[in-house]
């Protein structure tokens, strides 16, 4: 049962495969459906890299045309997304890249650092601490949050966690092998929850409150 | 099960993903470690939240310029 399950499963084709093949064959309108899907997406990844709202917008634009001019090199054996992701990114890091005057940026660098596989701050949150500030103000401190971390630990967290990408489709559009996009989910999760800690732990006084050890600095 | 050791599983813990024997094991270590206990809490709160609150969402009216500016390019061929 299983085994026939996985056969059928692995014979289903996606629907971008069918929308590709018609921009393929000259249906423009077809790629307008694919540009409708992943446009959101793929201004998030941007801004995640790039940290700033006009490199984000030329970024996507970018990375679109390209797919659009490279779709005949496309080979099918990945996913539409996970190949429109890794133009994404390269442009994302291309354009950082100018903005630093040619510093080496990647979503490879070296992250041999501990920083955040030991969790310090052990207090508990409030119960929903989330609903003790307005959207704008939570908005502000997840944007907060996240910014501080390296850019390839923002991408296989957004990926991966936001977008819900599996870990091997988030190690093929990355360019990682997936140990790599494992060890950085991880110090993703962790470092956020870490920096999230000082927002969100129960107020003084609230039963349970445990002591604060929140790190001074985000 | 250590702490380390549970630290190292977490991710796997939080994905659902670990086997039913690492599974009573994991349960056994965060009933008798509230440090554990609160960290997995916490963390598997942090994905919760970052996921129902997108940040850097498109507004509609950048998104329709955007997409128009996109689309007349790629019918010019690009």
């Amino acid at each position: 049962m299983t085994t026939i399950q996985s056969i059928a499963g692995q014979d289903e084709q996606h629907p971008d495969v069918a929308l590709v093949q018609r921009v393929r064959d000259g249906d423009v309108s077809a790629y307008d459906t694919l540009v409708r899907k992943y446009e959101r997406q793929i201004f998030r990844i941007a801004q995640h890299i790039t940290q700033n709202r006009e490199d984000a917008e030329d970024v996507m634009q970018d990375a679109f045309l390209k797919a659009y001019e490279k779709l005949e090199q496309f080979q099918g054996n990945s996913k539409f997304y996970t190949w429109l992701v890794r133009i994404a990114v390269n442009e994302s890091l291309m354009r950082l890249r100018k903005r630093r005057t040619g510093k080496m940026v990647s979503i490879d660098e070296d992250l041999e650092t501990e920083e955040g596989t030991v969790p310090r701050d052990l207090a508990d949150w409030a119960p929903d601490p989330e609903q003790n500030y307005t959207q704008s103000e939570l908005g502000q401190i997840l944007e907060k949050t996240i910014k501080g971390l390296p850019p390839g630990f923002k991408v296989v967290f957004e990926l991966r966690d936001v977008q819900g990408l599996s870990t091997e489709d988030t190690a093929e559009a990355l360019g990682l092998s997936i140990p790599a996009v494992k060890s950085r989910l991880l110090r993703a999760r962790l470092q956020l929850r870490e920096r999230l800690s000082r927002y969100f732990h129960k107020k003084p006084g609230s039963r349970q409150a445990g002591p604060k050890v929140a790190r001074a600095e985000l | 099960m250590t702490c380390t050791e549970f630290i190292a599983l977490l991710d796997d813990i939080i994905d659902d993903s670990v086997a039913a024997e690492t599974r009573a094991e994991v349960e056994k270590h965060m009933h008798k470690c509230g440090h554990c206990e609160v960290v997995f809490n916490t963390t598997r709160k942090t994905i919760e939240i970052y996921r129902s609150h997108q940040i850097y969402d498109l507004p509609n009216d950048l998104r329709e310029r955007l997409h128009a500016a996109i689309m007349a390019r790629c019918k010019k061929g690009c």
